[in-house]
């Protein structure tokens, strides 16, 4: 209801009532335009083909505008393959996080067996290890592995995480315990019961899974960076920096790479808000 | 149902997960902890040195300045949730287009770091939009080298990471302003009480427990930072923005000094550990 902002608004005469909802547009207003002036600024550089990159403030809008340094940028790196390497890592790390997460979040959720209690504390805890810092390890492990330079060696590590567990978990919980024990009834297996009933159930969730994890995996630059030295390998997220690195790559043109890096994701977040909000909640809960 | 059968069902659908959760979560630790006392190069089998390493770490003036800066870096803590839960009061309403300002506040945390750090490193520069807007404003007549100052850029680098952390704070904390039933408010606002006074004697309260996981969490947060500066100085100018695990990630990535770079590791963690036990001790709710 709408109560929360009358409330906090809502004393006084009209015109004051007014006067304050404008303030407070204008507030939200400065706030918007912190949180977004870099990435319009870098749009207004890419758009732009003539003038100084940095004047202000006519460098805000694009001086005779062209689609010119997105071309160039293809041309300078081989963006289609970093592209395509990000598609391909982001497709793989979704399809399997949400398969292994669901897989372990269904006994979680729905079978009493011996030792439930650990993997549950098990998994809890890997939340409170110092993660950040196992990728010194992990790049010792994959060397082993024989997957440095792979992009499986870029995707294992990421798979199996506790907020996709508990996500799931938390998704499964919800569904009636009487539609699985009548399923039972019928002799279905736990697997059956698992792919045809639970999954089909949890789409919300999933759905919140899989977008976090399309985002998570897309904007991933630190393993990735470990990981691949092999620039062919690279996916956008390690392959811009390359971009910006290279020696003599005007700002316009890295410009154009950074909103083509950044674009898919913006995208995908504006329209499935919903989702991102719900997923974070599903996750913490 | 229950039984060994169940049993082996339920270890059946664990197994993918567990496994590599062992690998890649249990194991780095374990593994890691161990090695930091040892000579390790990968090829060859480790060979225990005890301390060794911890004695070259505290040789080693760079370490000093690395755990320097990410204690200064804590100051971002206070501001952050600061700004997070006054931006999440803000949009706590049901005012016109509320949707899409909450979504633009939010746009930072999707950016990818990379492109923030591209990004930033533009607004910083000498030619960058912020010295232009300063000086067009006249408010200096010199460009500031935000990044190449080594008095300043750690602030720099700060100030990327409150911006990119702001809207993710918020949808925090919004998430627990809208969790207070909206009678409790509505009651309190018929007996009289102020909106600053219900602020703090009801809306605090509840949303206390997530006043504390967010300062932990940004606590943590702050004490890891890694990838700003890996993007934007890599440490420099003269040392002067080394973090903890930046100095971790230099030398064992950079340099392939695995186990001084996991003692490196190993003296963040309990840092960690260490703060996140006393917020908890400082920020508990005292209830009788």
């Amino acid at each position: 209801m709408s109560g929360r902002w009358r409330i906090a608004l809502a004393d006084g005469p009209t015109w004051r009532r007014g006067a304050g909802i404008a303030a407070h547009y204008a507030v939200l207003g400065a706030i918007a335009i912190f949180c977004a002036f870099p990435l319009l600024w870098t749009l207004s550089a890419a758009l732009g083909s003539q003038g100084n990159v940095f004047a202000f403030p006519a460098a805000l809008v694009p001086h005779a505008p062209t689609l010119g340094n997105f071309r160039e940028v293809f041309r300078v790196v081989d963006l289609a393959r970093y592209y395509a390497n990000s598609i391909w890592i982001t497709f793989w790390t979704v399809v399997w996080t949400v398969l292994v997460c669901s897989a372990a979040a269904y006994p979680l959720a729905c079978l009493r067996f011996r030792g439930r209690k650990l993997v549950f504390g098990a998994v809890l805890t890997t939340l409170m290890l110092p993660t950040e810092v196992n990728f010194l390890v992990n790049f010792i492990t994959v060397t082993q592995l024989h997957v440095v330079n792979t992009h499986l060696g870029v995707i294992l590590p990421t798979i199996a995480g506790a907020v996709g567990i508990f996500l799931m978990k938390n998704a499964f919980e919800e569904i009636p315990p009487e539609l699985i024990d009548a399923a039972r009834v019928e002799g279905a297996s736990e697997l059956r019961i698992f792919v045809q009933i639970m999954l089909p159930l949890a789409r919300p969730q999933i759905a919140a899974l899989v977008i976090l994890t399309t985002v998570t995996s897309w904007n991933n630059f630190l393993w990735p960076g470990v990981v691949l030295t092999k620039s062919r390998l690279m996916p956008l997220a390690v392959g811009i920096l390359e971009l910006s690195g290279t020696f003599g790559s005007s700002t316009r043109v890295i410009a154009a790479g950074a909103i083509l890096t950044v674009l898919p994701v913006l995208v995908v977040f504006f329209f499935a808000q919903r989702f991102f909000m719900r997923g974070m909640e599903g996750a913490i809960k | 149902m229950g039984g060994a059968r169940s049993g082996l069902v339920a270890w059946c659908f664990l197994a993918p997960a567990l496994v590599l959760l062992v690998l890649f979560a249990f194991w780095p630790v374990l593994w890691g902890g161990y090695l930091a006392f040892t000579e390790y190069k990968i090829i060859t089998p480790p060979t225990w040195v005890g301390l060794r390493n911890f004695e070259d770490l505290l040789d080693d003036p760079v370490f000093f300045i690395s755990l320097r800066n990410s204690l200064v870096y804590l100051l971002i803590v206070p501001a952050i949730q600061l700004a997070a839960l006054a931006l999440a009061v803000l949009v706590n309403n049901r005012l016109p287009g509320i949707r899409l300002f909450r979504a633009v506040f939010y746009m930072p945390v999707v950016t990818s770091v990379s492109v923030v750090g591209i990004m930033w490193g533009w607004m910083y520069s000498d030619q960058g939009l912020i010295n232009a807007v300063l000086q067009w404003m006249r408010l200096i007549d010199e460009p500031i080298g935000w990044l190449s100052d080594d008095r300043i850029a750690l602030f720099a680098l700060m100030f990327v990471t409150f911006w990119r952390g702001l809207g993710w704070y918020m949808v925090m904390y919004l998430a627990a302003l809208q969790a207070i039933p909206g009678e409790i408010e509505e009651a309190a606002r018929l007996d009289g009480a102020g909106a600053w006074r219900r602020f703090w004697k009801i809306t605090m309260p509840m949303i206390l427990p997530t006043v504390l996981l967010c300062s932990v969490l940004s606590t943590l947060g702050a004490v890891k930072v890694l990838e700003e500066v890996l993007i934007m100085t890599k440490g420099g100018p003269i040392s002067s923005t080394y973090t903890g695990l930046y100095y971790a990630y230099d030398q064992g990535i950079r340099a392939f000094h695995f186990p001084r770079a996991l003692a490196a590791s190993l003296v963040v963690s309990a840092i960690c550990v260490l703060i996140a036990v006393l917020n908890f001790r400082l920020l508990r709710p005292r209830q009788p």
